[in-house]
Parts: C-alpha cells; structure tokens; sequence
C-alpha cells in the first residue's frame, strides 16, 4: 500500500493522523470464520425481521417486501438468529463451502 | 410487523472483528440506529477499538475519536467545546467498556457529569476487561470467574454505577441490555432529546467467550438477566423514576425466576456452591429492596 502525505491547511494545527474511512469488510470476509451455516426457509419465513433486529453483525439484510437475506460473506455463524426466529424458520447447516480465495 | 417500525439504515458495518454473538456489537448497532448520521462517537480503549476495525478502514458509520483508557469523558467534553466554539451541532456519545467506566474512567466522567457537559456516556457492561482476556473488573458479579479471580471467582459484588450517575442529578440515566433492542432504541431516542446536560445509559452485554456460553444463546441470556432480576430496566427522567420493559412486573419477588436460571447457563458460574447461588440471591433481593424505595417515592 503506498502512504500519500498530502499538506492540507488544517494539518499546521494538527500532525498527520491515522485516520480509517468506514465501510463493510474491515476485519476482512468473516464469513470465513462460520463453522455452521443458518439458512432461511422462506416458505416458513413470516418477514417479521426478528433476525434482522438480533444479528449482532448486522449481516442479514431486510426488506420490507422481500424479508430477510443472509449475507454469507460477512455472517460469522453465531446463530442468534436460529434462535431467535419465532416461526422455527432458519435451520443450521455444516458449513462445507470451500471459500475462494 | 415489528421490524418495520423501526429504522432500515445502518451505521455499524458487517464483517468487523467482535466475536460472534458478541452482546456489545447487538447494542452497538442499535444506539447508531436511534442516533442518527450527526453524531460524533469517543472511544477508550475496550473491545470496540479493536472490533471497529485499525486501518485502513472502520465499521462505523460516523466519526470517531479512539482515545487513551481514562480519557473518553476528557475528550468529549473537548469535542463538546468545539463544536459550540465553531457553532456546529451534533451529538457526542461516549461509547466505553465496563472496565472503561466503573474504574478507571470514572472521575473523568463525574467531573463532565458535575459540570452538566452536555453529551451522551454510554457504558457497555461485559462485566470484566474482556478485550485483553476476562480480567475482573468492578462490574464483574459475585462468583464469576476471571483470570484474576480463576478459582473462586470474584468475592465482592458488583458496583451500582447507576445509581452512582443517578446521585449526579443528570436529567436522564437509564438502563438497558442487548436483549431488548427496541427499549433501548428508545431510551437512546430519549437521551438524544434532552439536550444540555449529561446523560447516561447503562447497557448489560452478554459476551460469549468471556461468560462461557454458546454464542447464539447471547438474546437469551440478556433477557433471563432481567425475568431474574440480576439486571434491572429502569429509567430516571429529571428525577423521576421509572421501571420499564419486563422489569415492571418483578416487583413482587414471586414473579422473578430464581437467580439460577441465569447462572446455570454461564460457564463463569459453573463452580458455584449452593452457599454462593444463596448468596447472588439475596443480593438480587437487596437490589430490588432498593429499586421499591424509589418506585415508591413517586
Ligand atoms: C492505562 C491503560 N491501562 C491498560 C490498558 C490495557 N487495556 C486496553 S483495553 C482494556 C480492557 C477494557 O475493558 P473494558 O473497559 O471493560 O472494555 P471491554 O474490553 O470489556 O469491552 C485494558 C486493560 C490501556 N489501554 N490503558
Ligand atoms: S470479547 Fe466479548 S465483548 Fe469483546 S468482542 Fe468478544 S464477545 Fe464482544
Ligand atoms: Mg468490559
């Protein structure tokens, strides 16, 4: 990674400092940590959001009309979710998936 | 549906480096939700330095300041002073550890609390210094297990911080837990509002490889904390006191569950003697001896 210093009129006051811009994917595809898999049946799926509200990861997407979606890049498979699911609507999978690299 | 009601935007990123299940992270999210893009967060050194990611990017949407351990009060009420000196608004959240708040942070935020500074303290109470490996802190309950309590666990109870803040006559001082995203949602939405002063809010966060238990079990645990009574909703609004949530019908002891529903969960209180279950008890009933005082007082 090549370190631009760039003089900017607000660094005379203070010194140049480490400074990280927000964003998905800061520790990496923490997918990769997942040793089971949730994965939603969306015939028993009601769309209340109950997964959404507790993942902790913020790594299930929900839309109004289309409910919850698992983003497997980032879920780290603590399974909250399974748990927490009033309609019994996730399952756990053994996670078998070989991840690109 | 309940999901609806509530904000879609999120300013807490995926693929940070909590641990899964982590109960602080399941708050983290929802404070950011009810605060909103203008917003300024600081924070000492605890696990969300580490897990909002180093370099070069972070998981949180809005800014934040990473400071020194004692410092996080010290450094608001700085930002505080110069936002009002340049004449810009935004909130300013203190987001700070246990270990960050109860001990060794403390005097910074009494003295930001006596001087009415006017931002948001938020501590995250994983009872004990999990980032650098479980060591006990003034949170950590009776019994736990620590690396520095290893054999008996802890012999002293927890601190009431609080009821310590309470003291301060703050306008606001509430109580959450991870479990109850939606109470807390609105005990954030609550303390944004009342401009002007300290506010302060206590959140309990379960923490899977610190408490010993399975990761998807962190909602559970929240909730038995409180129908146990060993975590108390509560809100005191310029003075007035108020149970909220499941907590406001607990206080006839015959409606808690016994203490052990809790404990039998946790691997850090898998050692206990029956002495040391009778013990957490009675305490839990000397909490609530105390919370019926200021019920009554209204
Ligand atoms: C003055 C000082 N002492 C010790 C440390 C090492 N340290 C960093 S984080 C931490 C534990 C923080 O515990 P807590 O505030 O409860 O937050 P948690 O990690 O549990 O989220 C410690 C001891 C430090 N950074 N600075
Ligand atoms: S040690 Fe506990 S509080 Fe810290 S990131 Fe892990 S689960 Fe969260
Ligand atoms: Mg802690």
């Amino acid at each position: 990674m090549k370190i631009v210093v760039k003089n900017y009129e607000w660094m005379k006051e203070i010194p140049p400092t480490p400074l990280s811009r927000p964003g998905p994917g800061s520790m990496g595809m923490t997918g990769r940590w997942r040793a089971e898999r949730p994965v939603i049946n969306y015939e028993k799926c009601k769309k209340c959001g109950m997964c959404w509200t507790y993942c902790p990861e913020n790594a299930i997407v929900f839309s109004k009309d289309e409910g919850p979606r698992i983003n497997y890049n980032y879920c780290k498979g603590c399974l909250v979710c399974v748990e927490e699911c009033p309609y019994d609507a996730i399952k756990v999978e053994r996670e078998v998936v070989e991840w690109e690299k | 549906m309940s999901a609806q009601r509530y904000p879609l935007e999120e300013y807490f990123y995926p693929g940070n480096a909590s641990c899964p299940g982590c109960g602080a992270t399941m708050a983290l999210r929802w404070v950011l939700k009810a605060l909103g893009k203008k917003s300024i967060m600081v924070v000492p050194a605890c696990c969300t330095s580490v897990f909002m990611g180093l370099y070069p990017k972070s998981a949180i949407g809005i800014p934040v300041l990473n400071i020194a351990f004692a410092a996080a009060a010290a450094a608001a009420s700085g930002i505080v002073a110069a936002l009002k000196a340049r004449g810009k608004d935004a909130t300013v959240l203190v987001w700070a550890g246990d270990g960050g708040t109860v001990d060794i942070g403390i005097q910074a935020l009494s003295g930001a609390a006596e001087r009415q500074t006017d931002f948001i303290y938020i501590c995250y109470d994983n009872e004990a210094y999990m980032n650098t490996g479980i060591q006990r802190s003034g949170a950590t309950p009776y019994g736990a297990i620590t690396t520095t309590t290893p054999i008996l666990g802890k012999r002293e109870h927890k601190k009431n911080m609080p009821r310590i803040m309470i003291a301060h006559d703050i306008p606001y001082v509430a109580t959450a837990t991870s479990g109850y995203p939606h109470d807390l949602f609105r005990k954030v939405k609550k303390a944004k509002e009342k401009r002007g002063a300290t506010r302060y809010i206590h959140i309990l966060a379960p923490c899977p490889p610190g408490w010993r238990f399975d990761s998807k079990l962190t909602v559970k645990i929240s909730r038995l904390a409180v129908r146990t009574g060993m975590w108390v909703l509560y809100e005191v609004e310029d003075g007035k006191f108020r149970l909220t949530g499941p907590s406001k019908a607990l206080l006839d002891p015959e409606k808690r569950l016994p203490v052990e529903e809790y404990l039998k969960l946790q691997g850090r209180f898998s050692h206990l003697t029956r002495e040391d279950i009778e013990e957490i008890q009675r305490w839990v009933d000397r909490q609530w001896e105390l919370i019926s005082k200021m019920v009554s007082k209204e």
